[in-house]
């Protein structure tokens, strides 16, 4: 490669050259044409002149600060977007805190409320049997001396009733030997 | 009848006097190639300086197409050059855009190549080597010219490696003007003659039949020479960059 470029070095200068060879023929190699290369030169010159002064007076400047802007546009958005997100991340945890605290909060009132009515329901029952207990008591003791009355009338009807049977198988009934009957079949 | 300058493949190379014109004794006309040298400055101006005027937040057709543009160029240096290579930008940005735009503008048919001249493509690889070589010196002073001088090299090797340099840094201004000449050159005269083929077998009475063929191959041509069009304006910029890199840091 680097000998095909250097042989083409050596015969560059011999261009023109051949160009002006070439003239006499009909056809010519309009590439090689020099004498369309001064106008060629000029208008590049003042085309590519202007086009290099516009460009980097006008367009890139432009161009490249639109870019720039839209550059820090995008990351501005970003970073807020990121800020907001990191404090809705924040709140998130604080609301999550607050509803714990109120969930603990609310199960020591409810605790407590039961501790409470518990221990009033111990205390009422309490007093209730106490007092059912008592008026057991009571009845018992009315029971118990009603009976006695009760079997203290027995006694006195047996001894009638005896008395009145031995009356009319046509014995006679002490009153000892009633008593000792009737305290005999009370075993 | 397809005639002989229809198939004449050098005829849309030829420069052709519209209004004539005369500086000092100088033929500055104004031709063809002035008036599409024109025509690209206008079109890169109605992109670049029309589509942004309104400097919207977020850009229209035309504007975007100029923000493309210029990410493409400034990546492009940076990439080679690292972030300093901006001082070049309005320069690289004005070569790319101009190349390309003459180069696609050339792909419209009956219209002027004006890169497939090579008064204009030397004129801009030499363009692009003087800025390396002022811009070396006035970076570097005499260090510029270490760039011929490859560190860590025996002297009895230094003799032959240093006029290999020289030549090789001469020689670039002349690979970059050729390729992107020969390129659109070479890809204009492969369409030409295949469209005139296409048109002279048309012409050729029974050889009609086959006129199609050669009219596929210019289609396929046509399609390549986009890709040229874009690749050759890339490869010219990219080089550029490549050889402002070495006025930026000489020394290998």
């Amino acid at each position: 490669m680097r000998f095909v470029l250097v042989t083409l070095i050596a015969t560059l200068p011999a261009l023109p050259a051949l160009a002006a060879g070439a003239e006499g023929g009909g056809h010519r190699f309009p590439p090689f044409d020099s004498s369309t290369y001064a106008s060629q030169l000029f208008w590049l010159v003042l085309t590519f002149g202007a086009l290099y002064a516009l460009m980097s007076r006008v367009a890139l400047p432009r161009i490249g600060s639109v870019l720039e802007e839209r550059r820090e546009t995008i990351e501005g958005a970003l970073r807020a977007a990121s800020a907001a997100q990191k404090e809705a991340e924040e709140q998130a945890a604080a609301l999550e805190a607050s509803l714990a605290k109120a969930r603990a909060n609310a199960q020591s009132i409810a605790g407590e409320a039961r501790d409470k009515s518990a221990k009033e329901i111990d205390a009422q029952r309490a007093s209730v049997e106490k007092d059912l207990a008592t008026k057991l008591a009571a009845a018992e003791a009315r029971i118990a001396e009603t009976k006695a009355k009760a079997m203290g009338n027995v006694e006195g009807i047996a001894k009638d009733a005896v008395s009145a049977i031995v009356e009319q198988l046509g014995g006679k009934a002490t009153d000892a030997a009633v008593a000792k009957a009737i305290s005999a079949a009370q075993g | 009848m397809a005639s002989g300058k229809a198939i004449e493949p050098m005829h849309q190379f030829e420069i052709n006097k519209i209004v004539e014109l005369k500086l000092f004794g100088t033929d500055i006309s104004f031709t063809n190639a002035s008036l599409w040298m024109l025509i690209a400055l206008a079109v890169i101006s109605l992109i670049t300086v029309y589509g942004s005027r309104q400097r919207a937040m977020v850009p229209g057709r035309l504007q975007s197409l100029a923000e493309v543009s210029y990410e493409f160029v400034a990546n492009t240096l940076t990439g080679v050059t690292g972030r300093e290579g901006m001082q070049f930008f309005p320069f690289v940005f004005s070569l790319f855009m101009f190349v390309f735009a003459a180069n696609l503008l050339g792909m419209i048919p009956g219209s002027f190549t004006v890169t497939s001249q090579i008064i204009v493509t030397a004129a801009f690889a030499l363009l692009v080597m003087g800025i390396v070589v002022v811009a070396g010196v006035m970076k570097h002073g005499s260090h510029f010219f270490g760039l011929f001088v490859p560190s860590g090299v025996p002297v009895p090797i230094l003799l032959l490696m240093v006029p290999i340099e020289i030549i090789s840094f001469l020689s670039r201004p002349v690979s970059l003007s050729l390729r992107l000449f020969g390129n659109m050159l070479a890809g204009h005269i492969v369409l030409k003659a295949f469209g005139g083929l296409a048109v002279m077998l048309l012409g050729a009475g029974a050889w009609a039949v086959i006129a199609p063929l050669p009219l596929l191959m210019a289609v396929a041509v046509t399609a390549l020479e986009f890709l040229v069009a874009f690749l050759q304006a890339y490869v010219f910029t990219i080089l550029t960059c490549v050889y402002l890199n070495d006025a930026l840091h000489p020394g290998h």
